[in-house]
């Protein structure tokens, strides 16, 4: 089970979003954000809708799988739509005044705005996300961090992180469920009494993970030296991420979506 | 042509508060190109520690160390000399860096400062070498044990070394990664003509070596073909070794008054010298 792990939530597909260069998706990823929030009219949202859907259709991930995002921060949209339809004054009649309760068509209008705001933002970067492999990403962020080297910024160095962190989620996972397994042969109990007891029953599975994963790091670190392993200076990629047309095109479409926002 | 050269080795770790206690005593290696040799010892025996004396990792206390006419004592050589002398660790999982098999094996080539297309040969070439280019695409953690540290290998190789240090690179793998590893190492030496130095605690591993350096309390205590070597039997077991069972069984019977030759390795050279004995 563990063993089919995958990192992030990469969905695999040969489509024309796949196929962009990570730092143009990083870029316009970006762009996309300041966009929603540039926007205040129906218009305008309906603008991005059509934008976002359109790069959905292109990537051909299913729809259902975009949503999916959407699920752990459920509870915030919905936190902050009645948060906003309650609280939010206006000046003109309010459309319920029952008690303490009053809604004005302003708070309405607000909470609607900010819940589609949210649910935008989420649709949109998964879809970075989704069609952009974490090796992609990691490259895409070394290349783009490159020229904040100059005040001292260690781009290959956190990129060179995030790659090691990649590799090892996997074998850490697969070395907590092996000791997991060994307590729980040894009677340990990790499932019942309460938040305290469960807590503590932890320690000894966080002990020797924490012990191991030095241990490795140690070794690793071993073994990249010998490999001549040396940080950033000099040295060179396999793989040189390269601009397509398919980006410039797709840079164009950006542009003239951003202008539209701003028009609006 | 010497590749691996060591004068008078001692070796004494940072954190040893003892003067006289050294985890290599006096080791004198003259290691030839294009030979295969095998340092067999058990635990604590030193044999770890000199693999990475070797590679640079350590360096002498007393004594020389030379590989291919450089000191690794002389640190502006260091890399060239990581270059040269290639390692491959016990565990398998601890030394891959990336997250997909050709990256990994690219990260010699790409910390070299190679151009882009001829580390893209490398790698091809290196995981042919291997047999493990079917694989190329997929994560490490999807690889079995010894396929894993087979990629660790390719890895090595397309840094293109003279030599390989392998450093029981079989220890946590099962019969059939552990079958896997060896024939790709014999396949190195035979075929791409590669120094292997093979350090490991499995005797069978050792039978076809050109030479075998056993250790025991960081010096060396024998040294010979594979044949001199395992017809010390009482010797080896004095220091906690095994000899192979071939070779036991020859030995017993041998002892037992049988025409039996103490020197047979393989199950062939017992069965034809059992066939002829009247």
């Amino acid at each position: 089970m563990l063993r089919d792990i995958t990192i992030g939530q990469y969905y695999t597909e040969n489509s024309v979003i796949h196929k962009m260069d990570p730092r143009f998706k990083i870029i316009a990823s970006m762009l996309y954000l300041v966009s929603l929030f540039l926007v205040n009219q129906i218009v305008a949202y309906v603008a991005v809708i059509i934008f976002i859907g359109t790069v959905i259709k292109l990537s051909k991930v299913p729809l259902g799988f975009v949503m999916r995002g959407l699920k752990p921060i459920l509870m915030l949209i919905v936190f902050a739509f009645t948060i906003n339809i309650f609280l939010t004054p206006g000046q003109g009649a309010p459309l319920v005044d029952i008690g303490f309760i009053t809604i004005y068509p302003e708070g309405v209008e607000r909470a609607f705005f900010m819940a589609i705001r949210l649910v935008l933002l989420i649709v949109g970067t998964s879809l970075l996300t989704l069609t952009t492999s974490p090796i992609e990403l990691t490259d895409g962020i070394e290349y783009l961090l490159n020229p904040f080297k100059k005040i001292g910024l260690p781009a290959h160095e956190l990129a060179m992180m995030m790659t090691i962190a990649l590799r090892f989620i996997p074998t850490l996972l697969e070395e907590t469920d092996k000791i997991m397994k060994a307590q729980m042969a040894r009677g340990a109990d990790f499932e019942s009494g309460n938040i305290m007891n469960r807590a503590k029953a932890l320690i000894p599975l966080l002990v020797p993970l924490f012990i191991s994963a030095f241990r490795r790091a140690d070794e690793l670190a071993m073994a990249m030296e010998a490999r001549c392993y040396r940080g950033g200076e000099g040295r060179t990629r396999m793989k040189v991420l390269k601009y397509s047309r398919l980006d410039v095109l797709g840079g164009v479409v950006v542009v003239l979506y951003m202008a539209v926002c701003v028009v609006l | 042509m010497i590749m691996i050269k060591t004068e008078n080795l001692f070796f004494r770790y940072g954190d040893e508060k003892d003067e006289d206690k050294f985890a290599l005593r006096d080791i004198n290696l003259h290691i030839k190109e294009g030979e295969f040799v095998v340092i067999i010892g058990h635990n604590g025996s030193g044999k770890s520690t000199l693999s990475k004396l070797l590679n640079g990792i350590y360096f002498p206390t007393q004594g020389k160390i030379i590989i291919d006419h450089m000191d690794t004592s002389d640190e502006s050589l260091i890399w060239e000399i990581r270059k040269t002398a290639g390692m491959v660790f016990q565990n398998p999982d601890n030394q891959l860096v990336a997250t997909i098999v050709e990256e990994d094996v690219a990260f010699g080539p790409e910390n070299l400062g190679l151009p882009s297309a001829e580390i893209r040969k490398r790698v091809d070439e290196a995981l042919e070498v291997v047999k493990m280019e079917d694989y190329k695409r997929k994560p490490p953690h999807h690889l079995s044990g010894g396929q894993k540290q087979r990629v660790a290998i390719a890895g090595i190789l397309a840094m293109k070394p003279k030599c390989i240090i392998f450093d029981e690179p079989t220890a946590m793998l099962d019969p059939s990664g552990r079958k896997e590893v060896i024939q790709t190492i014999h396949h190195l030496n035979k075929t791409e003509k590669m120094t292997i130095v093979h350090i490991t605690h499995f005797m069978d591993e050792a039978v076809n070596a050109d030479r075998i350096l056993v250790m025991d309390e960081g010096e060396i205590v024998l040294e010979g073909t594979p044949k001199e070597v395992f017809s010390k039997v009482e010797e080896l077991r004095k220091i906690g070794l095994d000899v192979p069972q071939v070779t036991l069984l020859s030995h017993e019977l041998a002892k037992q008054g049988f025409e039996v030759s103490s020197q047979n390795l393989t199950v062939e050279e017992l069965v034809n010298e059992l066939c002829q004995l009247k």
